[in-house]
């Protein structure tokens, strides 16, 4: 019968906070953690003082703390997103090669990147559109995707005209190959890799709901 | 041969036309705003600047670019909420950039200052920013051969210098500076404060003073941010 059980476990999509809580909880306690520009940033405020996460930030600090107010605010001491942050006890600073070398050598346990799109083997797109006029900007897209252990990207399933932004092959420019392990949506977790797409569990619809959005085979966590 | 100058217009006064300058700094921070304005009123052009990004807002590396005196950027992250002076060089075919990812970026200007001649990285494999590479199966995984960033000279911002050159920064404004002071061949440094030498725990220096061949104390307020999110740096 367990391909008749029902891998739905909300009734609803869930909400940019709401998947941002399911990531952070997903995070395992004592990890190394990298969390990019945009909503991967919202992963900060759902992770516990018991799961002890180390953030990294790419401009050469580990030990981040949440987004400095008031008269904590410094020049000096700002995340990738150049937001003002904080430090907290036990942090370090170090230079940019430095810092990237603490993603290109593995160190790093997992990184949390936006994305356009992402394909059937986990190759990544979310650092340009190809549009013509476009200045292109990678930062250090690019070297997150490939230097993390584990790669979770936070995207919508859908683009606002309808299309599934996991695909049998990237259209946009990609920023990885094969970098991706696991796709939160608003709709569904994917865990992707070698052998395929696997659908962990839905929001607000069936896994027959999600395979008629998706076109390309999807298999159901058992 | 480390000196210590009086004003940034003198220590910025032998950057020739045509120089390539790594230019300190992530955002506003460790941005050696003082030393750019100077290079700036020096007059030099055809200048290729290596930075992570192109400039923001109307200060610093922005105005650099909106005058004209930089032929080409190297960096990571041109394109800003507020980098409009690069922007309109951009879309009007009036500036070069070689887009590089930021950890390629830094990779390869610590290549230079360390005498490598090149590396192997999987960064960028299979996208197009590594087209035309060259690119070989390392260790299991596709990897881009990517080279040396060299500069004539840098730019870059401490917090304090002593005696001998040798440097500590302040928090995430160090960034790209102890890599830029070992890859030029002429390293030009703004600090808040020059002390004794001696005064400095040797084993908290960061850049050593061989890579320094020019301080120059700044009383510097701190970049205005365009968040006007920035408090005065002491």
């Amino acid at each position: 019968m367990s391909t008749q059980t029902s891998i739905q476990t909300s009734e609803k999509p869930l909400g940019r906070d709401e998947l941002a809580q399911l990531v952070a909880r997903d995070i395992v306690p004592g990890s190394f953690v990298n969390l990019g520009i945009g909503q991967p940033t919202l992963v900060s405020d759902y992770l516990t003082e018991e799961q002890n996460i180390t953030l990294h930030t790419e401009n050469g600090m580990l030990g981040m703390g949440p987004a400095a107010l008031g008269d904590d605010v410094d020049g000096d001491l700002i995340n990738a997103g150049k937001i003002p942050v904080t430090e907290l006890p036990g942090a370090s600073y170090f230079h940019h090669a430095d810092s990237f070398a603490i993603m290109r050598g593995g160190h790093l346990d997992i990184c949390v990147l936006g994305a356009f799109q992402v394909s059937a083997t986990g190759d990544l797109a979310n650092w340009h559109t190809g549009a013509p006029d476009a200045i292109p900007a990678v930062g250090g897209a690019m070297d997150l995707a490939t230097g993390a252990k584990d790669v979770f990207v936070m995207m919508t399933l859908l683009t606002r005209e309808g299309a599934s932004k996991l695909v049998e092959q990237c259209t946009y420019p990609l920023t990885g190959v094969g970098c991706v392990t696991r796709v939160y949506t608003d709709k569904a977790v994917f865990l992707t890799g070698p052998d395929g797409v696997t659908v962990r569990e839905t929001f607000g619809c069936t896994f027959e709901e999600i395979q008629e959005l998706v076109p390309l085979p999807l298999k159901k966590a058992e | 041969m480390l000196n210590f100058i009086d004003t940034v217009g003198e220590a910025v006064a032998g950057i020739k036309d045509g120089s390539t300058v790594m230019i300190g700094g992530f955002g506003n921070a460790g941005q050696p705003f003082e030393l750019i304005d100077a290079l700036m009123d020096c007059g030099a052009k055809d200048l290729t600047v290596v930075n992570n990004n192109a400039g923001q807002g109307d200060q610093g590396l922005a105005l650099l670019i909106k005058e004209g005196r930089v032929r080409k950027m190297i960096c990571s992250f041109p394109r800003q909420s507020d980098s409009w002076h690069f922007d309109s060089k951009f879309h009007a075919g009036e500036i070069e950039l070689e887009l590089v990812p930021q950890g390629n970026l830094a990779e390869r200007i610590r290549a230079a200052g360390a005498g490598i001649g090149g590396f192997f990285t999987p960064t960028g494999y299979g996208t197009t920013l590594a087209e035309g590479k060259e690119t070989r199966l390392l260790d299991g995984k596709w990897q881009v051969f990517e080279t040396p960033i060299h500069a004539d000279v840098a730019l870059i911002k401490a917090l304090k210098a002593d005696g001998k050159g040798n440097l500590v920064y302040r928090k995430t404004a160090r960034n790209f500076g102890p890599i830029m002071a070992a890859a030029a061949k002429h390293t030009i440094v703004q600090v808040s404060e020059i002390v004794p030498t001696g005064s400095l725990d040797p084993e908290n220096v960061v850049t050593p003073g061989i890579y320094v061949n020019s301080v120059v104390r700044v009383d510097s307020a701190g970049p205005v941010d365009s968040a006007d999110s920035n408090k005065k740096v002491a």
